[in-house]
């Protein structure tokens, strides 16, 4: 039953006689930013609130759990308002819709940022109704009456009723169209320490993720693929597959021969006993010099300028002194912990799929085109994801799956090893970057040139989208610098290749920034300032990364002399809303570097979950600093030459540095924590690499240089 | 096909699997134990952990075969007559897993460590945890819940 509909607000679906108060409401879905589309203002109900009369509040999160904490936020934001008892929280994942949940594409920072608002008016609605019914049984006046740790308490007389039993009578009360949300210095959940909800599963072995999932009749299967981009199946033979034990059938399908068997090593023996010739394509030749190469030429291009002031040229020279140098990044892997993975089973009429996917609504496209089915008879189960750093935008595990169950008809579990996981990825890109810079005879930097040479991932997805060159996502963390600079210019020099590549936690920013932060730093020892200074003097016009510089500056100690051995680097950023500074100190040894403390401060205008806010930071901390220190996917004879962790090795614990966070609340917009923690870790560690031993590293990984 | 005895959280089991199969998939998809995890299939990640004997061992390159006799404990067999493991609860306590897919891997390399020695230093530590790889970057927060452990009689 629908009784009331505001686009802006509520849509109250149910209510009274036993289904207690369920409300929905819309969320602005502007969550698209992560692939580069155009935001989507639409309002749509993203987030489903649900209170029974056992007085349990069910709240349905459209979001996927991988760890950064939507099964725990989006309750804390809720039971803050509607004054719930934390204890009496559940959730539930949701489902993909098409529309009924807004978009449900996890990525960009966007989580807090978006439902923020929404999360809180619906938390205050529902409290709203809750005390209006209570109210009425009581008749007595409403303003006599509040909420609180899930029961509504009328003032006089101490009287009070729990949800559970007011949630029918709220279920008839008219939606509030403007309830009131409270003054954040009465905050009792947000802004404190709460353990994450899925902590106990997942500390049991209970928590499940898309390989646990089992389902009656199920075959387990094992995909081969080229393994030369954009290279096929030529020819094989089965024979042999078909003749190991627990093998139960073979079947093609357009990007290769999946071997489906009883178990999982059935199909895994099954598919390495595969005899197939390989039509490798147009790329069998390519390699990572020749790609280093190409980038070079191209960088004698003239760049397509997305970002300019002054008079560039003229600056350039007519500074006291000028630097210029060139910077190198690598491709590198995602490599979530759990190998990508899909159980799908097509029947004639139906499509039913559990995947850890961070855009479930993609999934259900995909599987309604291959199957020819329409989308409401596609039903997509969202699982715990095992990391996701942005590897779970793409579905092209969910294409196979689908496409091998439709083959075989039967419900398959593909399962990627975590040789075709290394292998195919959609790997950050590598890039080149030329960079010259001028500061005048007072220390000043007057002048910033920056080129960017890379492969655009808007170019790969769709080819000839960009007419003139110019993706200017693959500028973001070069343009729109936070610094005051009288004179610039940022451009891009399109260079594309074979290599899949797609957005890896930050995207273009954990490159761009790492250039931008180091060169920084370079001109700061061309003028001969101390690197903190240098940075200050410029962000007047930036006074949100201004306080965290200081801030981290302070609880670091920048100005304290360090021990011999020991250097200390800064690089700051700001981005998806958020302004992050990293101070890092190193140590560099018989050519080893090691990072001994990270000191982060961060303004994400409020910290609503401290926790998951600490752990953010700190994984983005080790995965940017793996990336830095040994990250790189190498491509030789159109392959990935790295197929696992003994040629990809990850951080371990006896690499890791103390990690200290500080949290600056300005109070200000919201921003996201995600992905702000990793630019400017690589930049601060090389910086400290520089001030501990004098060499400057601009070509990653570090391993190779020192 | 071979048929191997062996006990799995103190219940005995006999398998009827090819012999070479890894103990990994005999027990997620034999037993239907899915705690134990996948993560590389070499050996190199620890997600797949588990106790043989007593000792930490990699289910991913341990063949059922080797297992025959042997006495096997998963992440699911941890808890005692209805309580957690302290390790569990240290873990909870501190709040360490994001994502969680490493994370059973990681309690069965703490619970074996805290076996060895009650009160580790960071350096058993670094030695006894260097092989688990969380990609979610967790590790600052394993040392905190084993030091909270080893404080609360993790050693059980
Ligand atoms: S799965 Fe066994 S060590 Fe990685
Ligand atoms: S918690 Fe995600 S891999 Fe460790």
């Amino acid at each position: 039953m629908i009784s009331s509909v505001n686009r802006r607000n509520f849509l109250k679906v149910a209510g009274g006689a036993g289904a207690g108060l369920v409300l929905s409401f819309y969320l602005p879905s502007k969550n698209h930013e992560f692939l580069g589309e155009s935001p989507n203002e639409s309002f749509a109900p993203n987030v489903w609130l649900r209170i029974d009369p056992s007085g349990t509040v069910t709240i349905t999160v459209a979001k996927s759990e991988m760890g950064q904490g939507p099964h725990t936020y989006f309750p804390m934001i809720v039971a803050e308002e509607l004054e719930a008892d934390w204890k009496s929280i559940k959730v539930e994942q949701a489902d993909a819709h098409p529309d009924k949940y807004g978009s449900q594409g996890t990525g960009g920072s966007t989580g807090v940022r978006t439902s923020w608002e929404n999360l809180r008016k619906a938390g205050a609605t529902a409290r709203e109704m809750l005390i209006a019914a209570a109210a009425t049984r009581w008749n007595v006046d409403r303003l006599s009456c509040y909420a609180e740790n899930g029961s509504v308490i009328h003032k006089p007389t101490k009287r009070s009723f729990t949800y559970g039993q007011l949630a029918d009578d709220a279920g008839k009360v008219p939606v509030p169209q403007n309830p009131p949300v409270k003054d954040p210095k009465d905050f009792k959940i947000v802004g404190t320490w709460v353990p994450q909800l899925p902590t106990a599963d997942r500390s049991t072995g209970k928590a499940k993720f898309g390989i646990d999932t089992k389902v009656p009749g199920m075959l387990y299967a094992s995909l081969v693929r080229c393994p030369v981009f954009g290279g096929n199946v030529a020819s094989f033979d089965a024979t042999k597959a078909k003749a190991v034990p627990g093998v139960r059938t073979i079947v093609q399908i357009d990007n290769g021969v999946a071997v489906l068997a009883d178990s999982t090593w059935a199909a895994m023996q099954g598919r390495d006993a595969l005899d197939i010739k390989w039509d490798n394509g147009p790329n069998a030749s390519l390699d990572s010099d020749k790609i280093r190469k190409m980038f070079e030429e191209y960088s004698s291009k003239e760049g397509v300028v997305g970002e300019s002031e002054g008079e560039i040229a003229k600056a350039l020279t007519a500074g006291a002194k000028s630097v210029e140098a060139v910077y190198e990044l690598p491709y590198i892997s995602h490599s979530p912990m759990e190998p990508m993975n899909c159980v799908a089973d097509v029947k004639s009429g139906s499509c039913e799929i559990w995947v850890p996917s961070q855009t479930p609504q993609s999934a259900q496209d995909v599987a309604a085109q291959i199957t020819g089915l329409p989308k409401e008879k596609v039903t997509v189960h969202v699982t715990m994801l095992g990391g996701g750093f942005g590897r779970r935008l793409d579905n092209d595990y969910v294409e196979e799956a689908v496409k091998i169950s439709k083959a075989a008809s039967v419900p398959v579990q593909l399962l990627w090893t975590r040789e075709d996981d290394m292998m195919h990825d959609f790997y950050r890109p590598a890039s080149r970057h030329h960079l010259s810079g001028a500061v005048d005879g007072s220390g000043k930097l007057v002048a910033w040139n920056h080129k960017m040479i890379g492969p655009s991932i808007g170019e790969q997805r769709s080819p000839g989208r960009f007419k003139d060159g110019m993706d200017r996502s693959a500028l973001n963390g070069a343009t729109e610098m936070p610094y005051s600079i009288p004179n610039y210019a940022v451009s891009y020099v399109m260079a594309n290749t074979a290599v899949p590549i797609g957005a890896w936690r930050s995207v273009y920013r954990s490159q761009n920034i790492f250039v931008v932060e180091s060169f920084i730093d370079e001109l700061a020892h061309a003028a001969r300032k101390d690197p903190l200074e240098f940075r200050l003097q410029m962000l007047d016009k930036s006074p949100r990364l201004k306080k965290v510089v200081e801030t981290v500056a302070e609880k670091a100690g920048w100005k304290k002399p360090l021990p011999k051995g020991l250097g200390r680097g800064i690089a700051c950023a700001s981005c998806f809303g958020s302004h992050v500074a990293e101070v890092a100190e190193v140590s560099v040894e018989k050519g080893k570097v090691r990072v001994h403390r990270m000191v982060v401060a961060v303004d994400c205008g409020i910290a609503v979950a401290p926790n998951t806010l600490e752990a953010q930071i700190e994984g983005a901390i080790v995965l940017a600093l793996t990336a830095a220190l040994k990250g790189e996917i190498t491509i030789e004879n159109g392959r990935a030459k790295q197929s696992n962790f003994d040629a990809y090795p990850l951080m371990t614990i006896d690499e890791m540095p103390k990690v200290e966070v500080h949290i600056v609340n300005s109070y200000e917009a919201l921003g996201g924590i995600g992905e702000p923690g990793v630019p400017p870790a690589a930049p601060a560690v090389c910086n400290a690499i520089f001030s501990a031993t004098g060499k400057r590293i601009r070509r990653l990984p570090i391993v190779k240089l020192v | 096909m071979a048929s191997i005895s062996l006990s799995v959280n103190g219940k005995k089991e006999t398998i009827d699997v090819q012999p070479d199969t890894p103990l990994l998939w005999v027990l997620r998809d034999t037993l239907g134990l899915t705690g134990t995890k996948y993560g590389c299939g070499i050996g190199a990640c620890g997600a797949c952990n588990v106790h043989m004997d007593g000792e930490v061992t990699r289910s991913c390159a341990t063949p059922v075969l080797s297992c025959d006799g042997k006495s096997i404990v998963t992440i699911e067999g941890l808890e005692q007559n209805g309580h957690l493991h302290p390790v569990q609860e240290a873990w909870i306590k501190e709040d360490v897993p994001q994502c969680g897919y490493c994370q059973p891997g990681m309690i069965m390399s703490a619970t074996a460590l805290l076996k060895k020695r009650r009160h580790p230093t960071d350096a058993d530590i670094n030695d006894a945890l260097s092989g688990n790889l969380c990609r979610c970057g967790t590790y600052n927060r394993v040392r905190k819940a084993i030091h909270l452990a080893a404080k609360n009689g993790g050693a059980q």
